[in-house]
């Protein structure tokens, strides 16, 4: 065994042992208290691809990406860099030996600048140990010319759309000359073009040797830029191939274990009278005069680029943020929404963009989560919570939305990004909506739990409820609505039927 | 001593995750610094500790106050807020109350025509004027969005100013006997108990409780699920307010005068009891029981020190230490729990 200072002397003087492998893990092992999230897991990168992990959530590909980024020590098993056998112990160590991870998460501050976030801890020094902000801008300039990237480096962090701090971030790992770079999810919140563009840098890097560890639910992507990929299913690995060798079917048969027949199960139910009507929504500086109508059991999907105000519509609508000018009619009766408590008073449920910011009370437990919003005007006599008929009905809630737990007291953040998702579905079940918000309902989770979720909206669009659903996710959106409403820059661009609503007009209408 | 019960994680039943009440770690704590004691008591006193009923009732009666209090402020913390104000609230309060709770008999009566008035009318004034602060204090944070850590802080100068200018300095003295009475004995041990059960089962079981939980887990989840956290706020730091008030009343009956000193640094106190009793101090997390165990800590932290014949400068110096202690094994817990 080589110390990883070793290694990283090595590395420095340039005798580095040529391997085809980057990276070999062999018979890992890594268990948390109660579950083993990793067993007998075997994963080899080669040099110069691209080798994406799939999984559902759970599934383990989250504990292997952490294990390689040196976040996590495995309890067993064997990791090689490049032919060597190696122990990371800390982040910083994995990046010291050439490996760098883009989180999820982004982990930039917001309030310094793109190159001071670049070469954080490594800041050029000019000759009295002053910070040289002069080289340190000319070197963020050239890594920017490298990976094709048109930002300033003296732009703070906060000023940035997420896409360009993805960017700033995968600039970041660039710097550190990393040759196993790993990345989770890095196009969950990008718009096609902007997916684009990262593909391009993607392709570059790969060009130049080095490896990259994708982490993707996303089937499209994987055929477009991974080489290899390998599946895990609860905690085992399931099997390596070319992306070339397989369908797209083979590989979910393979992450679920189970044939998915129909990904997006639209039934034609009863559509009724208009619910909900809306009249010259605006928001000042946001969006205007966003008009539309859902009825009874309608899905009405709201597709857009990212930044074009999709969500804004759904805050506002919900009284998040009131809108400036207006109306909103429920059962032709115009009514006020001017907060979310008056919102949930009309029978209307939201279920946020982001899970972790705006869903969920990370640190109570399931049913703590479950039962907020219906405790507005249910099961509450003279203050005091019926505990009874409140854990019952969650009990129920939950297991009818098959949210998967051993009891609804363990915390909500140590469940997955599906089941969460599940249990925010019921915590705005309870509360029987009429109308339902959805915001990017399926973002993020495993494809079992997203066909779940989605038979779980036409069933109670099946009830009468109307639906208005935001996806970035085309597929999902044409296969999912009735209507589809597409907005461009803060204006409705279009409204089309289930049968005109191609992929091709959608985006017409989105990028203008 | 007191991170001495860390060590003792249990090996991690497998099957029914059936979860030791949270209290327990904490009630250890104070058992093993009752017997620390205890045996330093017969090494360098030669006596008993706790073999001493009248020393744990002055123990007790001693933190009472702090635990009134400290009811308020972990309900303050749970919501992921602090208040700085409530030793100057308890300044505060105890003056105006004890101004309508004067004798006749006394020659220098503040108001003269508003001698030997029953009790409660001193009590409601006090606690009235505790609510009023803290619903200064809750509208404040709501509507202006300022930091609780600032406005509380405005509110704790202005109402120790306020002490000061209602009798231009003098102490209030030659209270009602009746009045004196809800300081005397147990009696503010069973206000502290009384107002720790009702809160205890506030938190637990009603909804304002869960709101308040909600709001210090996530403020912007919450308010998206319907909660209206400016007037929930207003609410828990109205509450805060009143329990200081309350706590002002008891404290002038205690020492039947009252002094526009009373209750300095109180508020330290009170915050030190709810975190060593295991609030979080970001939000969410917390309990009445843990409270209430934590100021008893303090007491006994205080009155052992006393019995060990400690410099009182020692005694502040571990203070200190014990709290950022009962913080850093938060967080330690935190982070335990997160893997």
């Amino acid at each position: 065994m080589i110390s990883p200072s070793t290694m990283a002397a090595v590395r420095a003087s340039g005798a580095v042992p040529k391997s085809e492998y980057l990276m070999t893990v062999t018979g890992v092992r890594k268990e948390f208290p109660g579950v083993v999230a990793l067993d007998d897991v075997s994963f080899r990168l080669k040099r110069g691809t691209v080798h994406a992990l799939m999984g559902e959530n759970g599934a383990g590909k989250s504990t292997l990406m952490k294990i390689l980024a040196g976040i996590y020590q495995p309890d067993k098993g064997e990791i090689k860099l490049r032919g060597v056998d190696i122990q990371l112990t800390s982040p910083l160590d994995a990046l010291k030996n050439g490996i760098a991870m883009i989180h999820q998460e982004l982990n930039l501050m917001p309030f310094m600048t793109i190159a001071e976030n670049i070469w954080i801890r490594r800041e050029p020094l000019n000759r009295f140990g002053f910070v040289d902000h002069t080289e340190m801008n000319r070197k963020t300039a050239d890594l920017f010319a490298r990976l094709n990237i048109k930002l300033d480096p003296q732009m703070e962090v906060r000023d940035l759309s997420i896409a360009n701090r993805q960017m700033v971030e995968i600039a970041k790992a660039v710097s550190y000359e990393s040759d196993v770079l790993i990345m989770d999810e890095p196009t969950s919140a990008l718009t096609e073009r902007e997916v684009a563009h990262l593909f391009t840098i993607i392709r570059d890097l790969r060009a130049q040797g080095i490896g990259i560890v994708y982490i993707t639910h996303k089937m499209n992507e994987l055929f477009e830029i991974a080489d290899e990929f390998s599946v895990f299913r609860d905690g085992k690995y399931i099997g390596t191939h070319a992306s070339s060798d397989v369908t797209r079917d083979d590989i979910i048969r393979m992450m679920v274990g189970r044939e998915i027949t129909q990904m997006f199960p639209k039934e034609e139910v009863p559509i009724g009278e208009v619910v909900l009507s809306v009249k010259n929504l605006t928001l000042d500086g946001v969006f205007r005069d966003v008009s539309f109508d859902i009825r009874a059991g309608e899905i009405l999907g709201l597709a857009g680029l990212v930044g074009s105000g999709r969500s804004n519509v759904a805050e506002t609508l919900f009284g998040v943020t009131p809108a400036s000018a207006g109306t909103i009619a429920i059962d032709g009766k115009p009514v006020t929404v001017d907060s979310p408590t008056a919102a949930i008073r009309h029978r209307m449920a939201f279920l946020t963009e982001d899970r972790k910011d705006t869903g969920c009370l990370l640190i109570l437990d399931i049913q703590e989560n479950m039962q907020i919003a219906v405790l507005q005007d249910k099961y509450v006599k003279g203050g005091f919570v019926d505990e009874k008929a409140v854990a019952r009905d969650c009990a129920d809630m939950a297991r009818k939305l098959r949210v998967k737990t051993p009891n609804l007291q363990e915390r909500i953040e140590n469940l997955s990004g599906g089941n969460q998702q599940k249990a925010l579905i019921g915590r705005w079940l309870l509360t029987h909506p009429r109308i339902l918000i959805l915001d990017e309902p399926t973002r993020g989770i495993d494809v079992g739990a997203k066909a779940e979720i989605h038979r779980l909206v036409t069933e109670l669009a099946r009830t009468g409820v109307a639906v208005l659903m935001i996806s970035s996710e085309m597929p999902e959106v044409l296969g999912m609505s009735d209507r589809v409403m597409v907005m461009h820059e803060g204006r409705v661009t279009g409204i089309l039927d289930r049968a005109e609503a191609t992929q091709i007009k959608v985006m017409e209408l989105a990028a203008q | 001593m007191t991170t001495k019960v860390e060590a003792h994680a249990p090996a991690a039943p497998p099957a029914p995750r059936r979860r030791l009440p949270p209290e327990l770690n904490i009630f250890l704590v104070l058992i093993g610094i009752a017997l620390v004691y205890e045996a330093l008591g017969w090494i360098f006193v030669g006596q008993s500790f706790l073999m001493n009923p009248q020393r744990l009732t002055i123990m007790i009666l001693q933190v009472s106050v702090i635990g009134i209090i400290a009811v308020g402020v972990t309900q303050v913390i749970i919501t992921g807020g602090i208040d700085l104000s409530s030793g100057s609230v308890v300044g505060m309060t105890a003056m105006f109350s004890a101004s309508v709770a004067q004798a006749s008999t006394w020659p220098r009566a503040l108001y003269p025509s508003l001698t030997d008035l029953p009790a409660i009318v001193p009590i409601a004034l006090g606690v009235a004027v505790g609510l009023i602060a803290g619903i200064i204090n809750g509208q404040l944070i709501a509507r202006t969005k300022i930091p609780p850590f600032i406005a509380t802080l405005g509110m704790m100068v202005s109402a120790r100013g306020i002490s000061k200018w209602y009798t231009k300095g003098q102490p209030v003295s030659g209270l009602t006997d009746q009045f004196n009475f809800i300081g005397t004995g147990i009696w503010p041990v069973i206000v502290f108990l009384v107002v720790a059960l009702i809160f205890h089962v506030a938190l637990r079981y009603t909804r304002y409780g869960k709101f308040t939980y909600a709001i210090g887990a996530n403020p912007q989840a919450a308010r998206v699920s319907g909660i209206n956290i400016e007037s929930h706020l207003v609410k828990v730091y109205a509450i805060a307010g009143m329990l200081a008030g309350l706590a002002g009343v008891v404290t002038a009956a205690r020492a039947q005068t009252a002094q526009a000193g009373m209750g300095v640094m109180y508020e330290l106190d009170a915050i030190a009891a709810t975190v060593i009793g295991g609030t979080s101090l970001t939000g969410g997390v917390g309990r009445i029981t843990g409270t209430v165990i934590g100021t008893v800590i303090l007491g006994v932290m205080t009155s052992g020190f006393t019995f060990l014949r400690v410099d009182a400068y020692y005694q502040e110096i571990v203070k200190g230490l014990i709290i950022v202690a009962a913080v850093v094994i938060d967080v330690y817990r935190q982070k335990k729990r997160k893997v």
